[in-house]
């Protein structure tokens, strides 16, 4: 069964997310297509899930997590995976990531890491770099950004990993230790966007394949002008919420 | 002799009423009576001023009584709020020898309450093999010292006359909400996930108790409602449940369930609103709310039951329908029914198969189908391609107009279908007086009372059960021959009358009560006298 589909792909040319599909591919060979379930958010990232050929369900803004979390309670045997973006997951609905990784659900969650909300033509997220210049903070958001893998270790999460789309096997392994992770699993892909915040250069120039050290979760805190460190940070087995129910 | 007595047990909160009122409840229910409960409580959990009044009589009513033949007043404030409704030749039982024969015998403070029954008990003749063998099947902490001083109570007090022992067998009592948990789980509930509020709540209690589903406590409405899309998604029978403002939370996933044609069941128990209003008092003032939830062009199913018996027949129907239909289905509750304690006849709902894909060619999720309704599949069968975005037949997400039009038109078929359903059930009851030209509508837990009064006046009683598609053949074959139309429902604004308007039916005159509180038959009667 082929992976790809015939659905014609509205993605900018140069986006950072045809890196995360391709990367994507080549993880569904290793995992196996029947029992991978995506779920997806709204945003240009949740279109990936009309370009793989297999079961998917598109939730609303904000609400792919709970839904993830429904799908996996019912049959456990799928192996569900959240695609997300900066703005689904840590405005509209942080309170599902928080809460999913506090009760270690055993969902994979992939954030697509943009720093905006690009489908909406460009607005600041909790992500943003204070100053980003978008549509509604035309003199610049006023707001420092959060760590969304701080947040994340704050709130249990058993895996955490950060990397960069254009690494598209280095993403795949990610993706596929991740998913193999029994637990609640959270991979942050930073992923530019040509049209309205193209941070290839800027990333280019920082981003490194680091070691396992949850300390290097807080090397960059997405204000700094630091180096920027790839890699699964945070590993660390712990019963998950469907084994104890 | 009289066989319809009604009587009210109230202290504060932590006092132990609402179980000295089930107490009693069991008590007449042994001695062949119809028992009904109507509790009042406050938002608090200590202080305050709780009461319980039971309604035990030959025939079976379906709502207390404003009036009681006994109040047993574990504090002197009930003795002081409710003795206005004492009845002629009534009896207060004040809580002062109660507590004394508790300190007596070195028992803690809430004892007072089994004190106070077994007090009762003996002036209306119970024998004490009868009371102690329910006390000790109803007290789950410190038997030996309830039981002392309950034999202490009675064996002190003396006997006013003996009740006369009915025929009628024991039924078990269940509240709207266990009715209502009990129904869905006997149509298939797989799985039930909630976030606490009253007066919702209890469904959660129940099923996390029973462990026959999958309960769980999400972080909030939005996240239950997506997580029973995910499961049903998944092909499990899904069911969430809240009040007002919960499903106010959850109507934009109420959309999402429309277009993704997935089955869910959601039970909204009415509070008095808007917004945090009354937290635990009754109204009826989400039907518009409820029949209108969700944006877009869509249609659901929501069926309001009267009492527990009907709560278990909806909630299993609409269980069933919602995957026969593949669409959410709504049960709309309220305090009065989800909290109030019925007399309960066990009966089987039974799971009905859904329309399922024959795992012939390539499977295509949103088939268009002549009646609408698409096989159903699930993950791990095959690729099953579900979303919130109009779609083609595979679940890809479609812009252009043909793709739109003919997608809205497959549900549109859909809508139709669950119209005639509709026609085919029982959407309506009809009680009273069948032949007579005045008629009263009702929904949802005004039944009790309006059925009483109506039998008593002559007068035909119309109860809506679904409000959406609404039966509007059942409803207009039963006005044939009605020339005054009355209306009773709990809130400020008519909203039946309302949704009857646009089906060219005129309501001529209207009873609401909006303090919150239910109809009692007493208040309901002479509201209906002086039309």
């Amino acid at each position: 069964m082929k992976i790809e589909t015939n659905y014609p792909n509205t993605w900018c040319p140069g986006c950072g997310n045809f890196g995360v599909l391709e990367s994507m591919k080549r993880a569904i060979k290793e995992l196996g297509q029947n029992n991978v379930v995506l779920v997806s958010d709204i945003g240009c990232n949740s279109k990936i899930v009309d370009y793989l050929n297999v079961s998917s369900i598109n939730s609303l803004h904000g609400r792919p997590i709970p839904t993830a979390s429904g799908i996996k309670i019912a049959n456990p045997e799928l192996k569900v995976i959240v695609f997300t973006g900066d703005g689904g997951s840590l405005n509209e609905g942080v309170s599902h990531l928080i809460h999913a990784a506090k009760k270690n659900t055993d969902i994979t969650v992939i954030m697509h890491n943009n720093r905006l909300f690009a489908l909406t033509t460009g607005q600041y997220t909790a992500v943003s770099p204070k100053g980003f210049k978008g549509k509604s903070t035309p003199y610049g958001s006023i707001e420092e950004p959060l760590n969304p893998l701080e947040l994340m270790k704050a709130s249990k999460a058993s895996f955490i990993g950060r990397t960069y789309s254009p690494k598209i096997d280095y993403t795949k392994d990610m993706i596929v230790e991740a998913v193999n992770h029994k637990g609640f699993s959270f991979v942050e892909i930073l992923q530019p966007c040509p049209s309205f915040f193209d941070t290839f250069k800027f990333y280019n120039e920082r981003v490194y394949e680091a070691p396992r050290d949850e300390k290097l979760i807080n090397e960059w805190d997405y204000i700094n002008e630091s180096k920027i460190p790839l890699g699964v940070f945070y590993k660390k087995e712990r019963p998950t919420y469907e084994d104890e129910v | 002799m009289k066989k319809d007595y009604s009587i009210l047990v109230g202290g504060q909160a932590g006092q132990g009423s609402r179980k000295a009122g089930l107490i009693i409840a069991k008590i007449f229910n042994c001695m062949g009576y119809n028992v009904f409960i109507h509790d009042d409580y406050q938002s608090l959990i200590k202080g305050g001023h709780n009461f319980s009044q039971i309604r035990a009589s030959q025939k079976e009513y379906l709502t207390h009584r404003k009036k009681a033949d006994f109040i047993l007043a574990l504090d002197n404030k009930t003795i002081e709020k409710h003795k206005v409704i004492l009845d002629k030749g009534g009896t207060i039982i004040s809580g002062e020898r109660s507590c004394e024969i508790v300190k007596e015998l070195n028992g803690s403070r809430i004892m007072g309450n089994i004190a106070m029954i077994a007090i009762f008990s003996k002036m209306i003749g119970i024998d004490w093999k009868m009371l102690s063998s329910i006390l000790k099947k109803e007290i789950s902490r410190d038997i030996e010292k309830n039981l002392e001083i309950a034999k202490k109570a009675y064996d002190e007090t003396k006997e006013l006359f003996k009740i006369e022992k009915l025929k009628d067998k024991a039924n078990p009592l269940l509240t709207g909400n266990e009715a209502i948990a009990l129904g869905a789980i006997d149509a298939g509930l797989d799985i039930y996930s909630a976030y606490p509020m009253t007066p919702a709540t209890s469904i959660l209690h129940y099923l996390a108790e029973k462990r026959k589903t999958i309960a769980s406590q999400a972080e909030n409405e939005i996240s239950a409602i997506q997580s029973i899309i995910g499961s049903a998604y998944a092909g499990k029978r899904s069911m969430t449940g809240t009040s007002g403002g919960g499903f106010a939370l959850m109507t934009e996933a109420i959309s999402f369930a429309s277009i993704a044609e997935i089955p869910i069941l959601v039970v909204n128990s009415q509070r008095a609103g808007p917004a945090s209003g009354v937290p635990t008092y009754s109204a009826q003032s989400d039907l518009l709310f409820t029949i209108n939830s969700g944006h877009g062009d869509i249609a659901r199913f929501v069926a309001s039951p009267g009492d527990a018996n009907e709560a278990y027949n909806l909630s299993g129907k609409l269980l069933n329908l919602a995957w026969k239909y593949q669409t959410p289905a709504i049960l709309l509750a309220d305090k009065e029914l989800s909290e109030s304690t019925y007399e309960f006849y066990p009966k089987k709902n039974k799971k009905e198969k859904e329309l399922l894909w024959n795992k012939k060619g390539d499977y295509k999720r949103y088939e268009i189908t002549k009646n609408g309704i698409s096989p159903l599949a699930y993950p791990g069968q095959t690729v099953v391609k579900s979303t919130s975005y109009e779609h083609d037949e595979y679940g890809y997400t479609v812009e252009d107009e043909q793709s739109i039009v003919a997608m809205q038109d497959k549900r549109l078929r859909k809508f139709k279908e669950m119209e005639k359903e509709i026609d085919k059930i029982e959407a309506i009851k009809v009680y009273g007086n069948k032949k007579s030209d005045k008629a009263i509508i009702c929904w949802g837990s005004t039944k009790g009372a309006v059925k009483e009064v109506a039998e008593n006046l002559g007068l035909k009683v119309i109860q809506v059960l679904f409000l959406q598609p609404l039966p509007i053949n059942q409803i207009k074959k039963q006005l044939k021959g009605v020339n005054k139309l009355i209306s009773v429902e709990c809130n400020s604004t008519g909203q039946l009358s309302i949704l009857l308007s646009q089906y060219g039916i005129k309501v001529d005159k209207q009873i609401l009560r909006y303090d919150m509180r239910p109809f009692t038959p007493e208040d309901l009667e002479i509201k209906l006298k002086k039309l």
